[in-house]
């Protein structure tokens, strides 16, 4: 006996009204709940869980000294990462886009960084200084704001030009630029910077964006993502440190990075805006996941492929229910 | 307690590659079980109820 | 007099969900899989996770960092997040493959699939707050992709204390609510019956 789609309907929202069995609901989920806990334990004692130690400032500066003094004169010249990101920290930058969506420009700036006083001028200035830093910092605060950006950018082209190596730089009018960069190295190295940005003037402190915006501007914090496996090109975003299991359930949204135009930066404009193309496209399949009831084709799948016989083996073969004609 | 073989865990993973195709061998693990019980769930006989009342 | 409001939800909560379907003692005979226990296994690990999580946030963030009982929460709290992965994502093929949202259950698949992104963003934000590398690591990255849809405009991931806080309070309830929602749901329409199902036919077993 075939039914008409619309008996079928019914009858699957109607109340059963078939034979039934004993159903203990409260002895299922305490056997449950100890069956997870005793795994939970288990695994917890066998394996313990991933912990690496956070890095600091004072690691980055000792062990890259040239790279953390080269970030910081990029963060007086307003080139590095996080000078000209865009928002919501400036408005450096348009930012990504999607067609004619500007997002991150209409949010606006909410969260203002400012890189040349928040990251080095003004952890500076919390020091009892030499007079030599001291003298730099009052020859920077003393002179007008496009003196300090012709200073700051000098230097940095010219640190640019020598591609990094600082031994290689031409002798130019740079200002007071080197000795504050030399300064925040070595307050760095001390540990008195992680202590400075981390407390930003204040007491009480819970934002740690300032100090995770500077330390992504140089190759420590990066260097040590490649080094773990969780750069976002190689699936990075589904590992975990160490040996430990990561986030598989991120498979599908790292997936994308990994294929064109999305793994091109110099792809436009799809390569170029990948995380908003991205994100737009998994909002798109998340609700796909939900609306899968009513997508043609998806929601019919399981009646064409018949898992479900599996499941049901034994109501279909007490029944005589063959498997419907393809 | 801290674990018995965290030692063995806290040291980088092996990852297995082909192509653009990378994963590490814990989250293998992971997706392959996770397979693995589907697969039994549906397949191993869940055990009959004698009683049967309507 | 018009009923009142308390009569009305009263009455309303007695027809679609009374007592014997919140708590039954019986259940349609083709209810005899392996795969039927996954929702429980899904809802047994969340318990272990709130439980285990009650307690890390009871020591504060900095607490298994520095003490060995403090990492054995951790890790419960660690494991019971993998397992709880595991469990739902078989429930959903599952429940998938039994094309489980017909008879007017759209709203339980919806429910269900809407937590199951609930979960991701949840634990994304507990990731954040692990206070180690790998939340240096994580917020660095994430940041770009939510700065990109205006999104960091408002949710910081760089921010601690904003992830902690919608980690352990906010988002939590709008996972619990949901899935109080998604079993609710499920008591009231009851289990799917099996695709092809031929409603004069009951029996179960040889």
């Amino acid at each position: 006996m075939t039914l008409s789609k619309q008996a079928k309907h019914d009858f699957d929202a109607a109340p059963w009204s078939g034979k039934t069995k004993r159903y203990d609901i409260v002895k299922e989920g305490s056997v449950a709940v100890a069956f997870v806990a005793i795994a939970a334990i288990v695994l917890s004692l066998l394996m313990g869980s991933p912990d690496e130690a956070p890095l600091t400032f004072k690691g980055w500066a000792v062990s890259n000294a040239d790279n953390f003094y080269v970030t910081a004169v990029q963060e007086l010249a307003g080139t590095s990462g996080s000078a000209t990101y865009g928002g919501p920290y400036n408005k450096a930058s348009d930012g990504l886009n999607v067609g004619p969506l500007w997002l991150q420009k209409w949010a606006g700036v909410t969260h203002p960084v400012d890189t040349v006083n928040e990251f080095v001028i003004a952890p500076l200035s919390t020091q009892v200084m030499s007079t030599e830093i001291a003298s730099a910092l009052a020859t920077w605060k003393a002179a007008a704001e496009s003196q300090k950006h012709t200073w700051a950018t000098a230097y940095d082209d010219a640190i640019t030009k020598a591609e990094g190596k600082l031994s290689d730089v031409a002798p130019g009018a740079y200002g007071p630029v080197p000795a504050l960069a030399k300064g925040l190295t070595d307050m760095a190295k001390g540990g008195a910077l992680d202590a400075a940005l981390l407390s930003q003037g204040g007491f009480f402190q819970t934002d740690n964006t300032k100090q995770i915006l500077f330390f992504g501007d140089g190759s420590y914090l990066d260097d040590a993502g490649t080094e773990a496996n969780l750069q976002g090109g190689t699936w990075g975003m589904m590992n975990e440190t160490g040996r430990y299991p990561g986030q598989a359930w991120l498979w599908l949204y790292s997936f994308w990075y990994q294929i064109p135009p999305f793994n091109n930066e110099e792809s436009a404009p799809i390569g170029a805006n990948a995380d908003a193309y991205i994100m737009v496209l998994m909002g798109l399949l998340s609700l796909g996941l939900i609306l899968i009831p009513v997508i043609p084709g998806v929601k019919s799948l399981p009646m064409r492929i018949p898992i479900h016989r599996g499941i049901w083996r034994q109501y279909y073969d007490a029944n005589g229910i063959k498997c419907r004609k393809k | 307690m801290t674990g018995w073989i965290s030692d063995f865990m806290n040291h980088p993973a092996t990852y297995l590659k082909t192509g653009w195709l990378q994963i590490s061998v814990s989250n293998l693990i992971v997706i392959v079980l996770m397979l693995i019980i589907f697969a039994l769930a549906i397949l191993v006989p869940f055990p009959k109820d004698k009683e049967g009342h309507k | 007099m018009s009923e009142m409001w308390t009569a009305k939800l009263r009455n309303k909560w007695q027809k679609n969900l009374p007592i014997e379907k919140l708590l039954p003692d019986d259940q349609p005979a083709y209810v005899v899989s392996w795969i039927y226990v996954f929702g429980v296994l899904t809802l047994a690990a969340l318990a272990v996770i709130i439980f285990s999580g009650i307690i890390l946030a009871f020591e504060g963030p900095a607490w298994y960092h520095i003490s060995d009982s403090g990492l054995f929460v951790n890790s419960l709290h660690f494991w019971s997040v993998q397992m709880f992965f595991v469990f739902m994502v078989v429930h959903l093929w599952g429940k998938y493959w039994m094309a489980a949202w017909r008879g007017d259950r759209f709203r339980t698949w919806a429910t269900g699939a809407i937590a199951f992104v609930a979960s991701i963003a949840t634990a994304f934000t507990g990731y954040l707050v692990q206070t180690n590398f790998d939340s240096q690591w994580i917020s660095f990255e994430a940041k770009d992709g939510f700065n990109s849809m205006g999104i960091g405009a408002f949710f910081n991931v760089t921010n601690l204390g904003q992830m902690l806080l919608l980690h352990v309070a906010f988002l939590p309830l709008i996972l619990g609510v949901l899935t109080v929602i998604h079993v609710l749901m499920v008591r009231r329409r009851g289990v799917v019956p099996p695709i092809d199902a031929i409603p004069t036919l009951s029996e179960v077993g040889r």
